[in-house]
């Protein structure tokens, strides 16, 4: 518009110029609505993200039939504690072991299990991390700070519109006894895609 | 409200950088669902722009995945849209 020129002291980018005329003209069209776009931004701001995905990962290390049907149909068991919506369809997740680690990446673009994960960080949807995860994961991992040793084997899993991945990290060990609430704080996001150990 | 530590997250990173970031995510939602698509034809799109320029910052590209959405569509036409935009 025309905030171009006079009272805004930054000049509109490009892009930004271009999303405000998507906006204008999808809303002219009754496709979008402010009240719309404002729920979902708000709702990854403060609903949606990590926390979800932390709540299913600790209800899956106290509860073995829990973990059961979270490994058997990810979306339903997710589904189970209230997660779901968009890209939330297909979640797969791949359990952590002593024998194997699991990491995720998105090759092509970004794709995420946004009801429990949230919006993908910044780095997952950089051309060096899509690359090479699958090249030399074990170097970008060990880069990561997440050193995983050569006797574990590591599984990369490329999500897609079809898939996507969540990892069951391993409970930590001496948490017997620790509550479901308080293993949820343990698990990071990264550790639910596989670039760290919860 | 400067640098990433003004509004704290979960798992520390904010979501978005910029608000505009945030809408042309919404958007893409809404336009799936009001033209009764799937996820995929948008992704499709968001696939090729990362695909034709990888180092564009990726919001960026999720605006051109969206125009051409809408074009393709037959929603808006790219006369408008540029007109729009000036």
């Amino acid at each position: 518009m025309s905030d171009d020129h006079g009272h805004n002291p930054r000049p509109l980018s490009d892009v930004e110029r271009r999303a405000q005329a998507l906006e204008e003209l999808l809303t002219e069209k009754g496709i979008v609505s402010g009240e719309f776009i404002d729920r979902v931004v708000e709702a990854f701001a403060r609903d949606i993200g990590p926390m979800n995905g932390a709540k299913v990962v600790a209800r899956a290390w106290v509860d073995p039939g829990y973990r059961q049907r979270l490994l058997a149909d990810g979306s339903a068991a997710v589904a189970e504690l209230g997660f779901g919506g968009p890209e939330g369809d297909h979640i797969v997740a791949v359990e952590n072991t002593p024998e194997v680690h699991n990491v995720v990446v998105c090759t092509l673009c970004s794709c995420y299990p946004w009801p429990v994960l949230g919006l993908p960080p910044t780095w997952y949807k950089s051309p060096p991390y899509r690359s090479r995860m699958v090249r030399e994961p074990r170097a970008l991992l060990a880069e990561m700070g997440c050193e995983v040793p050569e006797d574990v084997e590591i599984r990369v899993w490329d999500s897609s519109a079809e898939v996507r991945y969540l990892v069951l990290p391993e409970r930590p060990a001496a948490t017997d006894g620790v509550g479901e609430a308080e293993l949820a704080a343990l698990v990071s996001r990264d550790a639910m895609i596989g670039v760290a150990r919860p | 409200m400067t640098g990433s530590s003004a509004l704290p997250r979960d798992n520390g990173e904010l979501v978005f950088d910029a608000p505009w970031q945030g809408r042309v995510l919404a958007m893409a939602l809404a336009v799936v669902e009001d033209r009764g698509l799937v996820w995929d034809d948008f992704r499709r799109r968001l696939i090729a722009a990362i695909a034709a320029d990888p180092d564009r910052p990726y919001y960026e590209s999720w605006t051109t995945a969206l125009t051409d959405l809408v074009v393709e569509a037959g929603v808006v036409t790219r006369d408008d849209l540029d007109a729009r935009a000036g």
